[in-house]
């Protein structure tokens, strides 16, 4: 398990309490887990992920990771219609523990709702709740 | 310690069946035949299968090779916890193995399967009074279908009172079975959090107990070794609101010939015949889940039911109320033998069986809780649990002290559950283990907590002396390779 | 008591550690109103004691080795080769826990995957499970798959020539959940009739036997287009899988899920368990499948090993969001149709199924010739219906008194089938057994 001063955080992507992160991309917004959840989970065997053109409100349950003992269920950061959906992770789930913020991102949404992405945490923000749990 | 029980050994390697044999040799005497070929339909026929060809040799050592990299009770303790490891005795397999048994027809007519009848039927009636209950089935062929049959109970008996309900309340200690089986059954599962000291409290069932809740299922004692204590305050806030109490009875073996669960307000309990009445884990099964229930639930019983008439016994499916059938036949019978005959060779000995169990678990817990964290230092029943807290600083984990324990000899306990203990060990001893064994059990931890500080390593690289060493679970689950 | 080891010296030695004066004390957290009033009221018995008792109730059972019978119905009496009854008893088998610590466990699951193997060639499919619990519960849990498929699916459709006792397992899991079961009408040739699930909105999925319960072979090629036709999944089961030494393999024939009664490969009748529940899908299902699956790996030397994997289907990870709450399986079983079909190998599991057709279509035509009806036209395995004359069941008691068992009737489960009988010849019955039971029949 990495020591708090040993995680990625980017900066150009904002967070969630629940360890997910989005990157505006144009009219789109790329969503994954970040590098303190890929961390926690261990390696990583599969990803379910929902088809394109589902629909999620913010903090609904889009999908689940595993490990080989544990399932943790993914909550949307943002409410909208899937766009696209990271196929790579079919075959190679280990790319969200390698680069959880680039090969690793999981959908694109094209958010009904874009000022949801400015009331989600940014790096200072998720980095305190993080040293928050920790105590 | 200078000799420990695990040691080298000559294992042997044996490869797949199907990269050994050669077309056109048989391990199988063919029976005569006595009339002609018929050939079936063109569009029907088929290859057959590609099995490989063994002669017999083959067969033999294949098998007798693949059971030489196995540990079972009869190679030494296995101490996990909420299994009850017990020993397997003998003379069960002879009785399951009587041609009788082993070759009867479950559909022939009643006059012709008396013994079997006689046998399910008084199964039925010495599993109700050792459990303090009315009446019970052997038909569920597992806990997790006993489990399942608790839930269809509880639904029938709610649709009886003309209101069906949606909740059951279920401990964050529970064993997954508890909320898989009752969501197989619509129900949702609400969790009920343990109390400080390690069992639930009544107020905080108050607080969840509703007119939208079936009942409760627990688990008495508990996952954590410790008996409910408060079971009977619990049962009347669940029975004030007409909802009924499950009992997973999977930890029985600690409590036989001293509780009596109709008194403890329980109003359904399932057994696994394969922990408490000491039939064979087989690698993973087959068991047997009997439940036991109160009186007023008889009716609801899987059908159909064994009766006794004037002349014997007859089975009867006039069971309106019944939930329906959970074998196509009448349960696991071969493992109803032997647990069988397990009651009829211990009798009231029973309670000599749950009083060394608790014994043999709460001498270990003292004998260990100075080197391994206790988070609940008070007297348990026939499992204690213990967490690797005092490793963490050297690296340590609950896995490594199990893995480790490979090498010495013995099988690892259960570990990471209940899922409420951080890095749980849970040991189970049984009262099939001598005072030499268990000592020598004791020794043993205690040696692995000292290589913990003197060695992680050694732990966390751990078995080092098996067939095989730490396998890839990871590669297992990503590229599952199931067949060959 | 020879399973007790603690002597009055070991007892005191513990209770000191413990620190509590004797036995009763251990119990002291267990409120007295929780208690029992009086002590355990049970007979015990030496060894020898409980010798006498089971062989007297041992006694009381009918069984192969007195009667002739030809009886199958689900539970099929097949010679099991004395290596294999050997090779179970191994202790390590037999006493091991399930496979949970791999390294010590090698032995079961090499046993299982090749097992699961064996069973995928047997039935022309991608993955097989460690096995359920027995045929009707395979049933049901493959019916609840498809639903899981399906997603928004709630109907599944269930020919009424799938096993009686299968299809009531299917209604008791069924009954509490917002699913329903609609069931498939006969043809008179003895075959499922398919017609009807055009009409049938939201089909998740549907299941036909075969052999199915009139002995009848099912023609799974047109099932199966007609079933995909209707974007369901398809669904077929057996309880007599020595049937496909010889018959296609449903795989072959397109089906989504196989499932039944592994009974007859090796395993005792035993008064109707413990059976064994076989379970196999095609690849791109693996993570909806019930059940333990056994995988291949490598250990940190890379030495080839085996592991139970794909564990997060299963309740102790998913709990209530599980594929099945299934928990124990059948394994020593499934060792056990692993060892009959190793020592059968391929060419004599060919040849005993071959065997099996051809003994019951000697007794078919013989009770054909005597002048008796054979009701249902289909091709069939080891089993076929006979229709007696009316009032046979007199004559089928009285055969009894002669230790013959001639069939199953069958009016209790198809109350339009009176006087119907389900007969079954194994490789277990010679022409001698037949020719008399016909000659008895006519007499």
């Amino acid at each position: 398990m990495k020591e708090l001063s040993e995680l990625n955080l980017p900066e150009d992507v904002r967070y969630t309490k629940d360890h997910e992160w989005a990157r505006r991309k144009g009219e789109t917004f790329q969503i994954g887990i970040t590098d303190f959840a890929q961390d926690q989970l261990g390696d990583i065997v599969f990803v379910e992920l929902p088809e394109p053109g589902d629909t999620f409100q913010s903090g609904d349950e889009f999908g689940t990771v595993e490990s080989v003992k544990a399932v943790s269920e993914l909550f949307m950061p943002l409410s909208g219609e899937v766009a696209t959906v990271n196929a790579a992770l079919e075959d190679s789930p280990e790319l969200v523990n390698n680069a959880p913020y680039t090969d690793g991102w999981m959908l694109e949404i094209a958010a009904s709702d874009p000022s949801e992405f400015d009331e989600m945490m940014d790096r200072g923000a998720y980095l305190e709740m993080l040293k928050g749990s920790q105590e | 310690m200078k000799e420990t029980v695990g040691t080298r050994g000559l294992i042997l390697n044996e490869p797949f069946l199907w990269e050994r044999g050669r077309r056109g040799r048989s391990g199988y005497s063919l029976p005569r035949r006595d009339v002609e070929p018929v050939p079936l339909p063109k569009d029907l026929a088929g290859e057959g299968p590609d099995f490989p060809d063994l002669s017999e040799v083959e067969v033999v050592r294949h098998y007798t090779r693949l059971s030489t990299w196995n540990y079972g009770v009869d190679s030494g303790m296995y101490p996990l916890g909420s299994c009850t490891m017990k020993y397997n005795p003998k003379t069960n397999e002879r009785q399951a193995s009587l041609p009788g048994f082993a070759g009867a027809h479950p559909l022939v007519p009643s006059e012709l399967c008396q013994g079997a009848l006689q046998l399910i039927y008084e199964l039925e009636h010495y599993l109700a009074h050792v459990a303090g209950l009315e009446a019970a089935t052997v038909q569920p062929s597992a806990g997790a279908q006993g489990e399942l049959t608790g839930m269809l109970i509880f639904s029938a008996y709610h649709r009886d009172r003309g209101k069906p309900r949606t909740k059951i309340l279920i401990p964050d200690t529970a064993h997954g079975t508890n909320p898989a089986s009752a969501a197989l059954c619509g129900f949702k599962a609400v969790p009920v959090e343990t109390g400080p000291d390690g069992v639930l409290l009544p107020a905080a069932v108050e607080a969840l107990m509703d007119d939208d809740t079936a009942g409760i299922m627990v688990t008495n004692p508990n996952t954590l070794g410790l008996f409910e204590t408060h079971i009977q305050a619990i049962a009347a806030i669940v029975h004030a609101k007409d909802g009924l109490v499950y009992a997973d009875g999977a930890n029985m073996n600690a409590v036989m010939g001293v509780v009596d669960f109709g008194r403890a307000g329980v109003d359904v309990l399932h057994i696994n015949l394969h922990k408490t009445f000491s039939t064979p884990h087989g690698g993973g099964g087959p068991g047997s889940g009997p439940v036991c229930v109160g009186k007023r639930l008889e009716p609801f019983l899987p059908a159909p039911r064994v009766v006794k008439t004037g002349e014997g016994y007859m089975l009867s499916e006039d069971f309106p109320q019944s939930i329906g059938k959970l074998h196509a036949f009448y349960g696991n019978f071969g493992i109803m033998v032997r647990a069988y005959s397990y009651i009829l060779s211990m009798g009231p000995k029973l309670k000599d069986v749950s009083q060394h169990a608790v014994l043999n678990a709460n001498y270990i817990k003292e004998l260990l809780k100075d080197v391994y964290h206790l988070p609940f230092d008070v007297p348990c029943m026939h499992e204690c649990v213990f967490t690797d807290k005092f490793l963490e600083k050297h690296k340590v984990t609950t896995l490594d002290v199990a893995k480790r324990l490979i090498d010495y000899g013995f099988h690892p306990p259960t570990i990471y559950f209940p899922l409420v203990v951080h890095g749980a060990i849970m040991i189970e001893p049984t009262e099939s283990e001598s005072k030499e064994t268990i000592d020598q059990f004791v020794a043993t931890m205690r040696a692995i907590a000292r290589e913990a500080q003197e060695d992680p390593a050694l732990l966390q690289q751990a078995p080092h002396k098996p067939k095989v060493r730490r396998m890839d679970e990871t590669a297992a689950a990503r590229k599952p390779c199931l067949r060959g | 008591m020879r399973y007790l080891s603690h002597t009055p010296e070991d007892l005191a030695a513990m209770l000191q550690v413990v620190g509590v004066k004797d036995l009763e004390e251990l119990f002291r957290t267990i409120p007295e109103d929780c208690r029992r009033t009086a002590p355990l009221d049970l007979p015990e018995m030496t060894e020898w004691e409980l010798n006498d008792h089971m062989a007297r109730l041992a006694d009381r059972m009918v069984s192969w080795a007195d009667y002739k019978t030809f009886a199958g119905a689900g539970s099929y009496h097949h010679y099991i080769p004395e290596v294999t009854r050997y090779l179970l008893s191994r202790s390590e088998f037999v006493t091991a826990y399930t496979p949970y610590q791999p390294e010590i466990s090698q032995g079961t699951l090499q046993g299982i995957f090749e097992y699961q193997t064996l069973v995928c060639r047997l039935l022309g499919m991608d993955v097989a499970n460690a096995s359920l619990y027995d045929g009707a519960m395979a049933v049901a849990e493959a019916l609840l798959m498809a639903i899981r498929i399906g997603r928004r699916k709630k109907t599944v459709a269930v020919s009424t020539l799938v096993n009686p006792y299968y299809r009531k397992v299917v209604e008791t899991y069924l009954a509490p959940t917002e699913f329903k079961v609609v069931w498939l009408p006969y043809r008179p040739d003895g075959t499922t009739d398919l017609s009807g699930l055009g009409a049938i909105e939201d089909l998740a999925g549907v299941a036909v036997q075969s052999p199915n319960f009139f002995g009848g072979i099912e023609d799974l090629a047109a099932a199966g287009k007609t079933i995909h036709d209707r974007d369901a999944i398809f669904i077929t089961c057996f309880s007599e899988p020595l049937a496909y030494g010889i018959l296609k393999a449903p795989g072959a024939l397109d089906a989504d899920i196989v499932c039944g009664e592994g009974q007859s490969l090796g395993i005792p009748q035993s008064f109707g368990g413990p059976g064994l529940g076989v379970f196999a899908a095609k690849q791109q299902y693996v993570r909806n499948l019930p059940g333990r699956l056994v995988g291949q790996t490598v250990d940190a030397d890379g030495k080839r090993g085996f592991v139970l994997t794909l564990s997060t289907r299963e309740q102790h990870i998913r709990r209530e969001k599980a594929t099945s709450n299934i928990c124990s399986n059948q394994s020593l079983c499934a060792m056990a149709a692993g060892m009959y079909m190793a020592a059968l190998g391929g060419t004599g599991f060919r040849e005993l199924a071959q065997l099996n057709h051809d003994k019951a279509e000697y007794l078919k035509s013989a009770l054909q010739a005597a002048g008796l009806e054979i009701p249902f036209a289909s091709a069939t395995f080891n089993e076929f219906v006979v229709k007696f004359p009316a009032g046979f069941d007199q004559k089928w008691q009285a055969l009894l008194q002669r230790k013959i068992l001639a069939g199953i009737p069958m009016v209790c489960y198809y109350p339009e089938l009176a006087d119907h009988y389900l007969l079954c010849v194994t490789e277990t019955r010679s022409k001698d057994d037949m020719d008399a039971l016909v000659k008895e029949v006519l007499a």
